[in-house]
């Protein structure tokens, strides 16, 4: 149990029922919060990631849109530039494409475009990601787009306690933030979490397990085979420190060097494709900062660059805890 | 069951004031109109030919960059613009500096902008107007989403927001007029249909033969007003903005008009557009019409044009000296606006481009 849910009162949530707390807690807190998007109101959300909310707000503040995207998240920064808190979902991450507009040329740099006059308090939640045997474009990882997109922030949760911190703090940010949720581990565990409102800062990587031989860096549902596979070399004698980023912009960069400069040995994971990735950015970050205490080089346990397979072929694309052993082993034995 | 006609739809033009300076007898001035206020709204119109025509002079000898001109649609712009509260909001896009200047931004900050300075999209506080949009149809949404805003606050306020006949063919056009129709949104979406995409014709972006019509899908209002007619464009302003204050319901207005200039400094019209389409569009002046009227009336005559024409000139030339007094941007700016409190890796490149400055 986290400290903080040692205190007060807890409940056992999943990620997803992490989720939907949040929203309630801080739409109680704030009535300038709203939530907006597609099937969200009376059906709670495809993956019932708003439950309770529109019986407990109503039809003004829990909107069920148009099935438009980019009319949700232009919609928003209408909303926000209004004095509002909107909280938009995307369903799933293979259809925010048609946002890109929205999100790269006006939600990311209105704060900028009107120097500070305009702050952009919204965030755009979806779940992203692979292993839940999805249709074709239910599976998408493209974080790199938007973390490469100046004004953005991009948050991805790998644990209820932290998916409810987090996006509490990405509703009281000033700044737009793009919420990534780990469809594939929504409910596959449970923790205690407060019931009140509490938050996790962003920007600020969380490291799961301290160790001395080599470094892991991953986010989100690649956190799960990561641990495993930190767990099967701690059977070994191996003492793997392991990195949930949590953000991935802007970048915890002081908690990655620190770590490597320590270890000397790094596996970055996660199941986005390889090229121009986050994983490019943590090798590119060490090579500046952390170059010369490397015993070996930088090892990446990716996606492909292909598209996502549809579910048949899947797990062969995903990142597994038997691939990110061999290439810790590898670097361990470089 | 047989066929059934289970909708039909029509769409109105309206003109007040025709070519020649006569309005209608059956419609009249509307309410409101004085002929003082008219004088000022011809000034008004002046005033934006004259700052337009020195923005393309500035342009032509190096000292601005791009520029879109309004010339031709000032009535389009000083009619909807006087029709406005003082507590409604514009969402421009980038060819509307009239509607903006009656907004309150001042003219400086236009020609900042385009002079490719940020510092010309801050406004002051109190002043209701987002900055120039550029990719053309993407700030419907946010029209939408600003007067649902507006709506939610129980303000007695609607929000304006442009496009272009052009801007009309976008995704954005589409989902910003049905989330307003389906947000009952208090917004009035203005198309200045000024016939011409840059090169591309306006039967070229829809085969339907008004724009206005569009309004019919989305269940909101819609008409069609003479954009060189002021006074058609003050009338449809008032009722649109007036249902849309009281019933929060959204309008497209249509405004028929002709972009007289280049689509910016950066095209050359004569490449594609019929010169006989010039000259009739000519004839057509939205100030040469009001002009017509206002003499007739007995209030308006060459020593008010020439004290005008002084007047406007030396309003032009406050803004340009304004926007030359600005000191030179810091360009390290850009990275003190981008984030609420700026992240490690933006503060230790804002030390890597002073250095590189230095």
């Amino acid at each position: 149990m986290s400290q903080a849910a040692a205190k007060g009162k807890t409940m056992r949530a999943t990620i997803v029922q992490a989720v939907a707390n949040a929203m309630k807690v801080e739409m109680e807190r704030d009535e300038k919060v709203l939530v907006l998007g597609e099937d969200i109101g009376k059906d709670e959300g495809v993956f019932r990631a708003t439950e309770g909310l529109f019986d407990a707000f109503g039809p003004d503040r829990v909107m069920d849109t148009p099935i438009a995207e980019s009319g949700i998240v232009g919609f928003s920064v209408g909303l926000a530039i209004g004095g509002f808190r909107p909280v938009a979902e995307i369903q799933f991450m293979g259809f925010v494409y048609v946002c890109v507009n929205q999100l790269m040329a006006h939600a990311s740099r209105y704060r900028w475009r009107t120097r500070g006059r305009h702050k952009m308090s919204m965030v755009v939640r979806m779940p992203y990601g692979g292993g839940i045997h999805a249709p074709e474009h239910h599976s998408e990882s493209y974080e790199s787009i938007f973390a490469h997109t100046p004004g953005m922030k991009v948050v991805i949760p790998s644990t209820p306690y932290d998916a409810k911190g987090l996006l509490i703090s990405a509703i009281r940010d000033d700044d737009p933030v793009l919420f990534l949720e780990p469809k594939r581990i929504y409910r596959a565990f449970r923790e205690e979490i407060p019931t009140e409102a509490y938050t996790v800062p962003i920007g600020k990587a969380k490291v799961v397990k301290e160790g001395e031989d080599i470094t892991f860096v991953a986010y989100g549902a690649m956190m799960r085979p990561t641990l495993e596979a930190a767990e099967v070399l701690k059977s070994e004698g191996i003492k793997a420190e392991v990195i949930d980023l949590r953000t991935i912009m802007p970048l915890d960069q002081d908690t990655v060097v620190e770590s490597v400069t320590k270890t000397g040995r790094c596996v970055v994971v996660h199941e986005a494709p390889r090229f121009s990735s986050i994983s490019s950015e943590i090798c590119a970050l060490i090579n500046e900062k952390a170059l010369l205490h490397l015993l070996a080089p930088v090892a990446r346990v990716t996606g492909y660059d292909t598209p996502m397979p549809l579910a048949k072929s899947e797990m062969a694309y995903l990142p597994s805890s038997q691939r990110i052993l061999k290439a810790a082993r590898d670097t361990l034995a470089f | 069951m047989p066929r059934k006609v289970v909708f039909e739809g029509q769409i109105e033009h309206l003109q007040i004031l025709d070519e020649n300076g006569k309005v209608d007898p059956e419609i009249g001035v509307p309410e409101g109109l004085t002929n003082e206020l008219l004088v000022e709204m011809y000034k008004e119109m002046l005033f934006f030919r004259r700052f337009d025509k020195k923005a393309l002079a500035l342009q032509r000898t190096g000292q601005l960059g791009t520029y879109a001109s309004l010339i031709g649609q000032e009535a389009a712009q000083v009619g909807l613009g006087y029709a406005m509260n003082e507590k409604d909001w514009l969402v421009p896009s980038f060819r509307d500096q009239g509607l903006m200047m009656l907004r309150g931004v001042p003219g400086h900050k236009i020609i900042t902008y385009w002079n490719g300075d940020e510092r010309g999209s801050q406004y002051d506080e109190g002043v209701n107007c987002l900055p120039i949009c550029v990719p053309v149809g993407s700030q419907l949404l946010h029209g939408a989403g600003l007067g649902k805003a507006l709506s939610l606050r129980g303000e007695d306020a609607a929000c304006v927001v442009c496009v272009g006949d052009g801007g009309t063919s976008e995704g954005d056009f589409h989902e910003a007029c049905n989330f307003a129709g389906v947000f009952d949104c208090p917004t009035v979406i203005l198309i200045q249909n000024n016939q011409w995409a840059i090169s591309v014709p306006r039967h070229r972006q829809s085969a339907a033969p008004t724009l206005a019509q569009k309004s019919i899908g989305y269940g909101l209002h819609g008409l069609q007003v003479d954009g060189n007619d002021v006074m058609a464009m003050y009338q449809a302003g008032k009722e649109s903005l007036g249902r849309a204050r009281k019933e929060k319901k959204a309008t497209i207005l249509e405004a028929f008009t002709y972009r007289m200039e280049d689509h910016t400094t950066a095209d050359d019209a004569s490449k594609y557009r019929p010169a006989e389409e010039l000259e009739l569009w000519s004839k057509r002046d939205p100030m040469r019409r009001l002009e017509l009227y206002l003499r007739e009336q007995g209030c308006f005559d060459d020593a008010l044009l020439e004290s005008m024409e002084k007047e406007v000139t030396a309003r032009v030339a406050e803004q340009v000296a304004a926007r030359e007094a600005l000191e030179k941007p810091d360009p390290t700016d850009t990275f003190r606006y981008l984030y609420g409190e700026m992240p490690p890796h933006l503060v230790e490149q804002m030390e890597e481009m002073k250095e590189s400055l230095s």
